[in-house]
């Protein structure tokens, strides 16, 4: 009873105002949407012609779904700024709730805000020739939700110590664009050089899009034999997730002497 | 102040520092507020009142020195104490872009509260305060003094016994203070405990108990009329080209106790109306005004300090 009253309604109640703002604000629903799209459509027509042998329209889908996951759930987390600099947070910050509440409730609206606006993105899927089974299709969900739910954590704790939002922006282009650049989703980990390989296989990205690539074309061909294979890149998106969260907790739970954390 | 009756808030010993900040923001606070009181914290911007109320709402840990309120540590883990806190901050903590209605759900949800008795609660206090007809309006588009009292329901859906107001009256007309002072008269016959920090001095006056703060101390504690009756007598300030040698002729001249705050000639004096004929004989000429006042909250700043309240 305790429990539900200081974690579970507090986190709720964060969560849902996190997806009720972000979908009463038109420009932001938009403004996650379309660059990928037309990012993809530039850059897939215009690369298309020059690889040999298939389709990089069709190659670049699966890295432009992470990509709307990417920008929304990190751009969801900018909320937090406003949030400190428009005077909600302090409400927050004084009632009885359990840090780890707090963390949840932002990051899992943010999640949801970046899965849904996915999920647009997947209904298109089939009529560029992605097939999935139906377990490929759980599967694709799964990965989908868990890299949202591991990028918003990323954003959080990105979010929680600045009290701007450019000093965001500017991490977003050093650190954010280069981790998705290197993920598999502009060209493949196979055919990149030893140094870029390495840090390709180090970043938790390579093995959202390599999952959302065998679960969007799960009816097209086989994948299993291929490394890594699906259930290695559900455990490193869980790792995600688990790593992202606790540093999440931790740092909104920080309070020490003396510490002015309004 | 009976010994027997336990304390809303008991404040003793409270130091505390801005990290990397040189000076102390407070500096050895001491105070106790009853229950069923308002309390005022008085000062200047800057003198620590806002501060004192970071640590109060335990948004902030104190350097040193303890904190109880209803005889309890605030700071203990998990909390618990928070839900018989009720904190009103100076800037805004509504959200915007929701509703009245929307913003009163979700903060019934942070303290735990749902259902039907939460929608019992947030009817009730609606009713109240008079904003039934604004449930489904955007807080952001309510006056400052709607907003205003938003923000105080937000504090009260908890039903807390202690409530803290930081500058409640900043950006409110007169009307909307009035108002708001009817507000906390009526919080108090229900029980409740007040502690508010003001720069205003007819807001201490409505106060039942006052601490004085400047530069991070305590300067003066008690009833307004009591702080006030201390001064005792007349104030008489006077303006002058020269204050200084005009204070040193009437030293010398009428033996009165003469002080000098922002270039005005300032005495305390039992019986001011006879003062006046003695200094026109002596120092008329120099005298460019002369004020004959009753003491106020401000003069009983100025004889702590030695500053003019501004």
């Amino acid at each position: 009873m305790k429990h539900n009253q200081e974690f579970f309604w507090p986190a709720y109640s964060l969560c849902k105002r996190e997806v009720v703002r972000f979908f009463r604000q038109r420009s932001r629903v938009i403004g996650a949407i379309v660059p990928p799209l037309v990012f993809w459509f530039l850059i897939g027509s215009g690369l298309g012609n020059s690889f040999r042998g298939s389709n990089y329209l069709i190659y670049l889908f699966p890295g432009t779904l992470v990509m709307i996951v990417l920008f929304t759930a990190i751009f969801s987390t900018i909320s937090i700024i406003e949030d400190r600099r428009e005077g909600f947070l302090q409400s927050v910050l004084v009632a009885p709730i359990a840090p780890a509440s707090v963390a949840l409730g932002k990051i899992l609206g943010g999640a949801m805000i970046a899965f849904l606006q996915s999920m647009i993105f997947v209904i298109i899927a089939p009529m560029l020739g992605a097939s999935f089974t139906f377990l490929g299709f759980v599967f694709l969900l799964a990965i989908l939700f868990l890299s949202a739910f591991g990028l918003t954590g990323l954003g959080f704790l990105i979010a929680w110590k600045m009290d701007s939002t450019q000093g965001f922006h500017s991490v977003m282009n050093l650190f954010l664009m280069p981790m998705w650049f290197l993920s598999g989703s502009l060209f493949p980990v196979e055919g990149a050089p030893m140094w870029l390989k390495c840090v390709m296989l180090f970043n938790p990205l390579t093995y959202s899009v390599t999952a959302v690539r065998m679960g969007l074309f799960s009816g097209n061909f086989i994948v299993l034999r291929s490394w890594p294979g699906p259930l290695f890149c559900l455990a490193v998106s869980l790792l995600f997730c688990a790593v992202t969260f606790s540093a999440a907790v931790l740092s909104c739970s920080k309070k020490t002497i003396g510490e002015n954390i309004l | 102040m009976t010994a027997s009756i336990p304390c809303a808030i008991a404040i003793e010993g409270i130091k505390f520092r801005y990290p990397k900040a040189k000076t102390l923001a407070l500096n050895n606070v001491n105070f106790s507020v009853n229950k069923g009181e308002i309390f005022g914290l008085l000062g200047p911007n800057g003198g620590g009142k806002s501060t004192l109320f970071k640590l109060l709402s335990t948004a902030v840990i104190p350097s040193e020195g303890t904190i109880r309120l209803n005889g309890k540590n605030p700071f203990m883990p998990n909390g618990g104490l928070r839900h018989e806190l009720g904190v009103i901050f100076q800037s805004p903590s509504l959200d915007s872009k929701l509703t009245v209605m929307e913003n009163l759900v979700y903060q019934s949800l942070l303290y735990g509260l749902t259902g039907s008795s939460m929608q019992q609660r947030i009817q009730e206090l609606l009713k109240r305060f008079k904003l039934l007809e604004k449930t489904n309006e955007y807080a952001g588009t309510l006056s400052g003094g709607l907003q205003r009292r938003v923000e105080i329901i937000k504090a009260l859906l908890h039903d807390p016994q202690i409530i803290l107001m930081d500058e409640p009256s900043t950006g409110l007309d007169p009307l909307a203070r009035i108002d708001l002072w009817n507000v906390i008269k009526e919080l108090k016959e229900s029980g409740k405990t007040i502690l508010l920090t003001t720069h205003l001095m007819e807001e201490a006056e409505r106060c039942d108990q006052l601490a004085i703060m400047h530069q991070g101390e305590l300067v003066a504690k008690g009833s307004p009329q009591t702080l006030k009756e201390e001064v005792g007598g007349d104030v008489l300030t006077l303006t002058a080209r020269e204050p200084e040698t005009l204070r040193q002729k009437i030293e010398s001249d009428l033996g009165l106790k003469v002080s000098i705050v922002d270039f005005a000639v300032r005495i305390e004096t039992q019986q001011g109306e006879s003062d006046i004929p003695r200094l026109m004989a002596v120092c008329g000429s120099e005298i460019l005004t002369l004020t004959l006042s009753k003491p106020t909250l401000e003069d009983v700043f100025i004889r702590r300090t030695g500053h003019k309240f501004s």
